[in-house]
């Protein structure tokens, strides 16, 4: 059972570089949960439905999706089959990770497979980048911002009532997450011409192909030709 | 219940798949720089039809509190680099325009 390799149980070591890593992360979540919990109210569900649906599900905007679903009398193959659609993202970001996690407990990248999300990604990816992250840190960052995803949403939830539709500009947080996570993205020429790709081709592909297939179609036309852009202009 | 089963799993394994599979061999370096420019290009596909389309069916539409508010919140990204602090601020700017009943129109 003993493993050589591991470093003695720390808090110093874990949990301090974890958290540190993770509080940009829980800061943007409580707001987003917040108008989760608020939204989901909205729509009908219990503080137990929303609970357990930021528990299992852990996926901030399928869940706002499938929110507005519901309101709308969507039915349950529907809202399941754009869930799909729309994580099929971290398809994506689960492979980038894969590249620095070799060898790895197959336990421990169940556990970990849990908790990637956009946000989880940036971060933990650009750690491993620079070399100076482990699994175990990435899984604090990841338990971190799950817990207070949890939390967040709850909160909303039993607030939800007290609050009126639109306050705060709630409806807006998950956008201005995205910018967020957009600009520390684009470090690069690369990633910005990329970016711009996606962009104009996402718009133009929704405009002719209704539901969420866009995201996904305009990602991988961005990305084929960053990666064909880069090897002719250098 | 058949809503959050079917979510959770449908959520769970394109995040479990290639974590569990590609941890076990190397992948060539041209899918490498392929997936490193995956998630610029995710995040700006998720987010410009968003900012730029209406409706349903989606036609594009430019002038919308959207966009207007996504402007100031890029760049105070851009400058204070907390993505925490730019959803607080995004919210707040999306809020203030709604005030303005000029610009809403």
């Amino acid at each position: 059972m003993k493993q050589p390799l591991n470093q003695p149980f720390a808090v110093k070591d874990l949990f301090l570089p974890g958290l540190t890593a993770a509080w940009p992360i829980c800061l943007g979540y409580i707001p987003i949960g917040l108008a989760f919990g608020v939204l989901a109210q909205k729509a009908g569900l219990g503080v137990v439905e929303i609970a357990m649906m930021s528990i299992f599900v852990f996926a901030g905007s399928s869940q706002f999706i499938a929110v507005s679903m519901l309101a709308a009398g969507a039915n349950v193959v529907s809202i399941i089959l754009t869930t799909f659609m729309v994580n099929l993202r971290h398809l994506l970001m689960s492979s980038s990770l894969a590249v620095f996690l070799h060898g790895a407990r197959p336990a421990k990248l169940s556990l970990y497979a849990y908790g990637v999300t956009d946000e989880s990604f940036v971060v933990n990816y650009s750690r491993f980048k620079q070399g100076d992250w482990s699994l175990n840190k990435a899984l604090v960052v990841n338990h971190t911002a799950n817990t207070t995803w949890i939390l967040s949403t709850v909160a909303g939830g039993i607030s939800g009532r007290f609050i009126p539709e639109h306050a705060l500009g709630i409806d807006y947080a998950l956008i201005a997450m995205f910018i967020g996570l957009l600009v520390f993205q684009c470090k690069g020429k690369k990633y910005i011409v990329t970016a711009a790709i996606a962009g104009v081709s996402a718009v133009i592909i929704s405009l002719f192909i209704p539901g969420n297939a866009y995201i996904i179609l305009a990602s991988i036309i961005a990305a084929t030709l960053g990666v064909v852009f880069k090897r002719q202009f250098r | 219940m058949l809503l959050m089963a079917g979510m959770a799993l449908v959520t769970f394994i394109p995040r479990w798949l290639p974590l569990f599979s590609l941890t076990r061999f190397k992948l060539p370096d041209m899918m490498v720089a392929w997936l490193d420019l995956i998630p610029a290009a995710i995040l700006s596909a998720l987010l410009l039809p968003e900012l730029l389309t209406m409706g349903e069916p989606r036609h594009l539409d430019l002038f919308q509190p959207k966009l207007l508010a996504a402007i100031p919140t890029f760049f105070f990204a851009l400058k204070i680099r907390s993505f925490g602090g730019a959803v607080i601020f995004g919210m707040l700017v999306y809020w203030l325009i709604g005030k303005i009943p000029l610009i809403m129109g």
